[in-house]
């Protein structure tokens, strides 16, 4: 597995272990800011979103514009 | 301090608040009702003359030594089993009781060697004590049937056994059976023939069901059973408290001494996590701190294929700070971290995770406690508040129900067994607590002497989650939720949306169990007892947070303890039982890449600022990398540099090719460790280190206690660990300056606001105490969460079963599962070195009958373990302790590896590995895979030390 095929599997792991959450995205967009560290959350964010799930190809959408200003 | 054996009252303390006063030799005395008059006199520093009696165990009123007179009383009942009584005058010492024991004595010397000059126990035997405590000049009886000349036992590599100077006393039966709850000794025989036994006849207590704690050599009052050490060195002239570096239950021995050498530890009575008490590990495994293999020099060398250079310090340490500065200077300063490591003190951890802050300048730095209880620190924090067990270790003496899950007390917490077997016996006619056990294999809690689980329930591996919803289903749905604790202590809203989700169909045990492989009307039971009886514990151990849901796991214990109100009280709680010594210490000391000391998060301004003060020194905010992350960045050439203590990586950590391959594609790994460990195998730069014993410091155990270290030698290698750490950190420029450990300590107080009160000052004076320790909590919290959480409202979070990926086919059809046996410890690098490879010389994979018969396999077989990841050979033992489709193994020996089959999978919030949960296949096998060939020969390769010519 390469570091981004692990990256990717994670989140959508994190995604579907949050899945029950009132705000599934948000609370994996938290979790990835809170424990990623800057290298990981840059290659995700660089990543295209093949194979993310749609809560996490979300939260990573949400996450990246925060952290960006948008 | 001179030598002083410990005081011993000879009968244990009453714990009634109810009071006697009584006169004892014209003295007064008040004492506990219950209290023996026994004890009483030695409280009142009267010692009356015993050998059938000592504190550990009950009274057992057979030496007829102790007989005291009481006035208005008929004749001369013994002190050890007579209550004191309000009112009661009582003479220790008159003409008729020395004459009576006087006539006793001569009967015990009558039929024992006496050889007392050149016996191992000479100056420390209490049948010599009390033989001139009785003043026995003579010894009229003579020659006639004895029980002298008898063949020792040599078996045990600990201690002795030698028949011959046995007084039958019982107490080393007595020991095995109420202390350890082993009861493996037996007095076989009638009369004159009475001997004491290690199981059958035929047996020696090496082949014997005895665990080797030591219990009975502690209690025995004469040389009978003895330590081999006492016989080799002699007996001890002082004695120092520290506390011992194997597991998570944090034993406090007192280290005897002769000079600088070690004679023996005997376990500290005044342990207030032992309680006296000890295992084989903490007892007799200590041989490693001398062992030969150990590394006393700095070593270098430019590449791995290279040999190690021996060097002096300032030179390894001026080398390993170039090659940091260089690495950063080239590759950027996030291509540096550092390890921490749950088995150096919290001091020594305190330093690395600051050097790394503020000396790196990133916070890539991680603990092994990543691969055991991340998951622990992740869920109790969301759903209590804090990262940390809620008890105390007495706490289980209140419970009326435990529910073990994924945890193996007997051994991986063996002492602390031995205290939850006691409560679960009972006591004095009492019943003992209930007892359900969760765990795929059939372990020795579900039936040991005197002890059944009231419920064994054998999930498949990997479907904790589901047993545990289901459990919680029955209890919502049957009513049998504790509302008005819920109400108080926890928010209503999550909880009712929590029971929406539990009381599902889907969740039902009928439901889950051709998932969880559990029988529902087993389930149903167990969550019924769970829920009904007052106090209700639960203890875990790796066996919960090793998996891809472990952090799911912890957070649905932890809503099960709410819901039945388990939570802030004696007799109940969650109980994360520690693997290693300090697990819960280097967690607290900021050793995760996201949090600082004390749990607070790199992100929060406040804290990084406070300590940004503190060091000087700007923090990143960004969390930093994880250990698996960090392998992924070496091999993606982006991360460069490590710096590994007192941590074996390589055996440790899960897909061991994963991690050679990480290890080597860095370009310096520094390794600080006692031995050439598999890690080492990929380093640099070898930085030795000091043992526990050489050192001075804190553990902070799985009660949160905190308790000292204390250096009973000099370091071998020149330098105690934190001394290391400092000198690294000067040679790469910072201007750290501690001259003890306890200052150290002093800036974790300051900086920390739940160890605000702790010193070590105040750890001298108070022996240990448990954090928090601040101006809410003075004296420490033994218990948390009495009055309310930590977070204010205890939060039911919702935990759906998401299952691992890692699935059985038909390529992979069993599920391998591991763990640990009771005499070694973790990757074995101390253990492997000391006796205790007697009882387990190598790691055995055990299969069930049908899997075995299926494939051709008998015990003893070399079979062959593959997996997705890899493939090894090990033995097989074949056994119905593990169900058919699941098979176990330990991962104590290097030669197995059994970490090259396991996977990449991980917990989902923590990237703790999944150990326990492999596909893997079975087959017959005629020896090593060509990856133990390679790998022995790459190893042997990598340890080559140039030799250096003698001056």
């Amino acid at each position: 597995m390469t570091t981004i095929e692990r990256l990717v599997y994670m989140a959508n792991q994190i995604a579907a272990n949050l899945a029950t959450d009132e705000d599934p995205a948000g609370a994996v967009a938290e979790h990835i800011a809170l424990f990623w560290d800057p290298r990981m959350k840059k290659l995700i964010f660089d990543h295209d979103s093949g194979g993310l799930s749609p809560v996490a190809a979300a939260a990573i959408h949400q996450l990246a514009q925060k952290q960006n200003g948008g | 301090m001179t030598y002083q054996p410990q005081s011993d009252f000879g009968t244990p303390a009453s714990k009634s608040e109810q009071l006697a006063t009584l006169t004892i030799d014209g003295r007064i005395v008040t004492v506990p009702s219950g209290t023996s008059v026994m004890r009483a006199a030695a409280m009142n520093g009267t010692s009356i003359p015993k050998l059938c009696a000592t504190d550990s165990v009950n009274s057992f009123g057979s030496c007829r030594l102790c007989l005291i007179e009481i006035d208005g009383r008929k004749g001369t009942p013994a002190s050890c089993t007579t209550p004191a009584e309000d009112g009661m005058i009582v003479h220790t010492q008159t003409p008729r009781l020395a004459k009576l024991r006087k006539g006793v004595m001569e009967l015990y010397i009558s039929d024992h060697p006496l050889d007392c000059l050149t016996c191992g126990a000479n100056g420390d035997c209490e049948l010599q004590d009390q033989a001139g405590a009785v003043g026995l000049r003579d010894v009229r009886y003579g020659e006639g049937a004895n029980h002298l000349g008898q063949a020792k036992d040599h078996s045990n590599p600990y201690f002795d056994y030698d028949p011959s100077k046995c007084i039958a006393c019982s107490r080393c039966i007595r020991a095995c059976d109420e202390v350890q709850g082993t009861l493996a000794l037996t007095m076989d025989g009638r009369g004159f023939a009475s001997h004491i036994s290690a199981g059958l006849a035929s047996e020696n207590f090496l082949s014997s069901e005895c665990v080797s704690c030591g219990a009975c050599v502690q209690a025995c009052p004469t040389a009978t059973l003895i330590e081999k050490k006492v016989v080799e060195i002699g007996t001890p002239e002082r004695s120092v408290v520290t506390t011992c570096a194997y597991c998570g239950v944090g034993c406090t021995f007192r280290a005897e001494m002769r000079g600088e050498q070690l004679v023996r530890m005997v376990p500290n009575k005044e342990g207030k996590a032992n309680r006296g008490h000890s295992c084989v590990k903490g007892r007799f495994a200590w041989g490693y701190a001398q062992h030969r293999e150990r590394i006393l020099k700095p070593m270098i060398r430019a590449a791995i294929s290279d040999p190690w250079r021996e060097v002096e310090w300032e030179e390894a340490l001026s080398y390993a700070a170039s090659e940091l500065k260089r690495i950063a200077d080239k590759y950027g300063k996030q291509a540096l971290g550092g390890i921490t490591s749950s088995r150096c003190t919290n001091e020594e951890t305190f330093l690395v995770q600051k050097l790394v802050r503020a000396g790196f300048g990133n916070n890539n730095v991680d603990t092994c406690a990543r691969v055991c209880h991340s998951p622990t620190g992740y869920g109790l924090k969301t759903t209590f508040g804090t990262s940390a067990g809620t008890q105390d270790f007495d706490s289980v003496e209140d419970s009326d129900v435990i529910l073990l899950i994924g945890a193996n007390p007997t051994d991986g917490h063996p002492v602390f067994a031995s205290r939850m077997k006691r409560r679960l016996r009972g006591k004095n006619g009492n019943d003992g607590a209930k007892l359900i056990v969760v765990d795929p294999r059939r372990i020795d809690m579900v039936r040991t002497p005197h002890i059944e689980a009231d419920h064994h329930l054998p999930l498949r591996p990997g479907t904790n989650v589901a047993v545990l919803t289901a459990m919680a289903h029955v209890i919502v749905t049957e009513g049998l939720a504790d509302e008005a604790f819920i109400r108080e202590r926890c928010d209503w809203d999550e909880y009712c949306h929590w029971a929406e989700f539990v009381s599902d169909k889907r969740h039902a045990p009928e439901t889950l169990e051709p998932v969880t492989m559990v029988p529902a009307a087993d389930l149903r039971a167990a969550a019924r007892l769970f829920a009904t009886r007052p106090n209700g514990a639960i203890y875990y151990g790796l066996g919960v947070t090793e998996h891809s849901q472990g952090s799911s796991t912890v957070m649905a214990i932890a809503n099960l303890a709410m819901a039945t109100g388990n939570i802030g009280r004696r007799g109940v709680g969650v109980n994360p039982l520690r693997g290693q010594n300090n697990v819960q210490g280097a967690c607290d000391m900021g050793s995760f890449p996201h949090e600082l000391p004390g749990y607070r998060h790199i992100s929060d301004a406040a804290t990084r600022s406070l300590f940004e003060a503190d060091w000087g020194v700007p923090l990143d905010p960004e969390p930093g990398l994880r250990i698996p992350n960090m392998l992924d960045a070496a091999v993606d050439g982006v991360f460069k540099a490590l710096y590994c203590q007192g941590e074996d990586i390589l055996q440790s950590d899960p897909n061991t090719q994963h991690v050679s391959a990480g290890l080597a594609a860095m370009e310096c790994v520094i390794v600080h460790d006692l031995f050439l460990n598999e890690t080492a195998n990929y380093a640099h730069i070898f930085l030795p280190g000091s043992t526990f014993l050489e050192k001075n410091g804190t553990f902070t155990n799985a009660e949160r206690r905190i308790q000292p270290v204390r250096k009973v030698m000099s370091p071998m290698n020149g330098l105690e660990d934190w001394e290391v750490t400092q000198r690294l950190a000067q040679a790469m420029g910072l201007d750290w300056n501690y001259r003890h450990p306890s200052e150290i300590m002093d800036e974790i107080a300051r900086l920390t606001p739940t160890f605000a009160g702790v010193s070590f000052a105040r750890l001298d004076q108070e022996g240990s105490l448990q954090w928090p320790v601040n101006d809410a909590a003075p004296d420490g919290s033994p218990i948390m969460h009495v009055d309310g959480f930590v977070r204010g409202k205890g939060k039911f979070v919702v935990t759906d079963y998401v299952p691992t990926d890692e699935k059985t086919g038909p390529r992979f059809p069993l599920l391998l599962t591991t763990g640990r046996i009771l005499s070694h410890y973790n990757v074995g690098a101390q253990t492997r070195r000391t006796e205790n490879v007697a009882w387990h010389p190598e790691d055995l994979l055990e299969i069930h009958p049908n899997d075995a018969e299926d494939r051709g396999i008998k015990s003893g077989d070399w079979v062959k373990l593959a997996s997705r990841s890899g493939e090894t050979t090990l033995r097989a033992a074949v056994t119905d302790r593990v169900a058919p489709g699941v098979v176990y193994t330990t991962f104590h020996h290097p030669a197995t590896q059994a970490n090259v089959v396991t996977s990449d999978y991980s917990d989902w919030a923590t990237n703790c590995p999944e150990y326990k949960v492999t596909a893997v296949q079975i087959s017959a096998s005629n020896g090593p895979t060509d990856w133990q060939e390679s790998y022995e020969s790459q190893a042997a390769s990598s340890r080559r030390i140039i030799a250096v010519p003698a001056e």
